[in-house]
């Protein structure tokens, strides 16, 4: 139930005010904006006759594309247009779901997939898919493949893949490493040599807005692909017995234990949110040498930091080995995609409506370019020769490698796994990283909500 | 802050109505009686019904016992948030009592530098939780907060990331928000004792100490025992700023009651626990809130005032 990358950019906002009380208590004051197809008064009343509704996060510069897409749909179609509702994050997750819950869910409901997903298939709130994506496989086989995983559930299709692919990486900052005359580490010993490297040197090795805990379960993520291969978390994700209990996951466990003794991440990490970027911050003032963040950071850290990124001095990479781990070097973990599904409780209209945005418009040339223009990278196979040379064009290339190359893309866990398994998790993990459970009490308690 | 769960009715405080007219008065109290049923009592019997189903508040509501109320009652979770509630409700009213009854005579004084401090100090009340929370957050990190800006090595902490300092933080900005409201409970207090007693104290020799002790203390005794009842009743829902400032961590060692209802409830899709969860904080609210009137004594509605 952690934010994703949109939601993380919500605060970018906050963290460019120096009066960020004053920021915070605008934001709270500024209800959803309604908008009205075609630039019409606001209506969002539900599924009228001949309109389709939409709610989606008003965060820029993702909110442009978004409506820019409605707004060429709607342009295109005058008798069949998609109305739409614009909200904060953290109030769209509030009231999306009570909006499912009570029936009253728009028809488009956009979302993170994966648990989440599961959830509303099991109340039967959302429309299976699978036929419509049988009948333009043309549509789908343009996707990449590894974003259909958290779209599907028992396998059938409930949501369509749309927007922009982020993995997480590893950032470094290439000042701070000529500076100690190191070298990007590749495989797990060479980032403990590093951290007492740096340590030496006075400079924190990584950076952490661990207080926000989504934030060190991507160290875990990697870990267990690393060690364990894919299959230590589908073990899990499938419900199976103690499945945290695999010896892989144990041993990431008390490696990430390990790294947390050797000081490997920077002093006070607990106190520190992503949600400010004060972990961001941290790498582009110099004075953390490395991070492992979402790719959504990269933007932010070229706005935010100075001439860090366009100096050439922000290093990324692969999350790197773990000498005799099972997992591939190449397999990621992040956000494969968003997610559009179909109230179930829609007009048969509204949900013809719905669909035909999908096929013309969500995935289409135009929107997938203006996502490309933004620096983000869409799922659709081929567009890396839509990068050309920009000063983004390498990065966006790196994503997109990375994302099409990767034998596994492993959904974030907290949106993987039912909300109520991922608040478990996610309550260890802030006790793992605190010293204050045993890898093997991590495993004990977290097989108790396997399956829930 | 809340207002403090008062027994629906009001019976109490007709009784203190002379006999005549009782009766006559007594529709004074149904907007407020109508508002509380709609709005306070109808919703708890609604949570109390939901706390013995099974609810992700996105299907169906089932029925299902009392397996919400076997789940949270054998949860070390729960033990743990009550005792943390409990620290929180005690450490706040430890500190903010003493403050606020000094800040309250201070302030009761008639100088006009006293009048300008006094509205200095009322800004805090002015701001929301979750403001204070997201400033206070900033000024604390460890690498861009106030410590490493001002390079004053001694508030470099890991402040919201050790649990006793997180806990300090937490009673520490609590205080500092609500301090000025209770000066302002105390300082209508004290401006209520009669001047007459004063001059008799100073005429019989007493120094301020000894008037502060015998004379402002005593006749403050009601003004205690509510500003107390405000306090405790409001740091037991305390949610906001705690949700904001520490979300409950690290680990679980900010975690009140509130936080984990809302915890349970909203981010891990448990309706039916969330909801044991907040009948048991109504319990102790009602309890915490009885026990505080019996300490006041039975004539607690009564006043010491001369005349009154």
């Amino acid at each position: 139930m952690e934010p994703r990358s949109t939601s993380r950019r919500t605060f970018l906002s906050l963290s460019m005010g120096l009066p960020l009380g004053a920021a915070l208590a605008a934001c709270g004051g500024s209800g959803p904006t309604q908008t009205g197809a075609g630039g019409g008064p606001g209506t969002s009343t539900g599924s009228a006759a001949g309109k389709a509704t939409y709610w989606y996060l008003s965060v820029e510069p993702n909110e442009g594309v978004r409506r820019r897409a409605v707004e060429r749909f709607n342009k295109a179609n005058p008798s069949s247009t998609i109305a739409t509702t614009t909200m904060q994050n953290d109030a769209f997750k509030t009231k999306i779901k009570t909006a499912i819950g009570a029936g009253e869910a728009p028809t488009i409901i956009w979302g993170w997939g994966g648990g989440g997903l599961r959830s509303y298939v099991q109340a039967g709130q959302v429309d299976d898919l699978t036929s419509w994506f049988d009948q333009n496989a043309a549509y789908k086989d343009r996707l990449f493949p590894s974003s259909f995983g958290a779209a599907t559930v028992d396998g059938k299709i409930y949501a369509v893949p749309v927007e922009a692919v982020t993995p997480i990486v590893f950032f470094y900052n290439k000042k701070l490493f000529d500076k100690v005359g190191a070298q990007p580490p590749q495989e797990w010993g060479d980032i403990m040599d590093l951290v007492k490297k740096f340590n030496a040197a006075g400079i924190a090795p990584l950076s952490l807005g661990g207080q926000s805990r989504w934030t060190n379960m991507m160290w875990l993520e990697f870990l267990f692909d690393r060690i364990g291969g894919p299959e230590v978390f589908q073990a899990i994700y499938d419900g199976e017995k103690d499945a945290w209990n695999n010896p892989a996951a144990i041993d990431a466990l008390t490696k990430i234990q390990d790294l947390i003794k050797a000081n490997g991440f920077v002093k006070g990490f607990s106190s520190i949110t992503a949600d400010s970027n004060a972990d961001q911050a941290l790498l582009y003032t110099g004075k953390a040498a490395m991070m492992l963040h979402g790719g959504w950071t990269y933007g932010s850290m070229n706005t935010d930091g100075g001439d860090f990124v366009s100096g050439g001095n922000l290093g990324y990479m692969n999350f790197p080995a773990v000498q005799g781990g099972k997992g591939d070097p190449g397999n990621t973990v992040g956000n494969p995609a968003q997610y559009m599904s179909i109230s179930s409780k829609a007009t048969p209209e509204a949900k013809d409506i719905a669909k035909k945005f999908f096929l013309e418009e969500m995935n289409s040339e135009p929107q997938s370019k203006d996502w490309v223009s933004i620096t983000q990278v869409p799922i659709v196979k081929g567009i890396d020769a839509e990068f050309g040379s920009s000063e983004q064009g390498p990065w966006q290339k790196f994503v997109y490698d990375t994302a099409s190359n990767a034998k596994s893309f492993q959904q974030s866990w907290d949106q993987a796994l039912s909300p109520t398994a991922a608040e478990v998790l996610l309550d260890n993990i802030a006790k793992l990283f605190q010293m204050s459970v045993s890898p093997q009490q991590f495993a004990t308690n977290l097989n108790e909500v396997i399956g829930k | 802050m809340t207002v403090p769960p008062i027994a629906p009715g009001g019976k109490a405080s007709l009784t203190a109505v002379p006999g005549g007219q009782g009766r006559g008065l007594a529709w004074l109290a149904l907007p407020a009686l109508l508002l509380f049923v709609a709005f306070g009592v109808i919703p708890l019997i609604g949570v109390f019904a939901l706390s013995f189903t099974t609810w992700d508040g996105l299907g169906e509501i089932r029925l299902s016992g009392f397996d919400s109320w076997r789940a949270v009652l054998t949860d070390p979770g729960l033990p743990h948030a009550l005792w943390v509630t409990f620290l929180v409700i005690a450490l706040s009213w430890a500190v903010q009592t003493p403050a606020s009854i000094l800040l309250g005579t201070f302030l009761a004084g008639s100088q006009r530098y006293r009048a300008v401090i006094a509205v200095v100090y009322f800004i805090p009340l002015l701001l929301s939780s979750a403001a204070i929370a997201i400033t206070y957050k900033a000024l604390l990190d460890p690498n861009f907060g106030l410590g490493a800006g001002l390079g004053i090595p001694i508030l470099v902490q890991d402040w919201l990331g050790e649990p006793a300092l997180a806990m300090g933080v937490v009673i520490f900005v609590v205080s500092w928000q609500f301090i000025p409201f209770h000066s302002l409970i105390y300082q209508g207090g004290v401006r209520q004792i009669p001047r007459s007693m004063y001059e008799a104290a100073e005429i019989d020799g007493a120094g301020r100490v000894r008037m502060f002790f015998n004379i402002t203390l005593p006749q403050l005794k009601y003004t205690i025992i509510t500003s107390s009842t405000l306090m405790v009743v409001g740091s037991l829902v305390f949610f906001d700023l705690i949700f904001v400032l520490t979300a409950g961590g690290p680990g679980d060692a900010t975690r009140v009651l509130a936080l984990e209802m809302y915890k349970r409830g909203f981010q891990a899709n448990l309706m039916g626990p969330a909801s044991a969860i907040a009948v048991i904080l109504v319990l102790v609210g009602l309890g915490l809130a009885l026990l505080l009137r019996r300490l006041g004594g039975r004539d607690a509605t009564h006043s010491q005032l001369e005349g009154a």
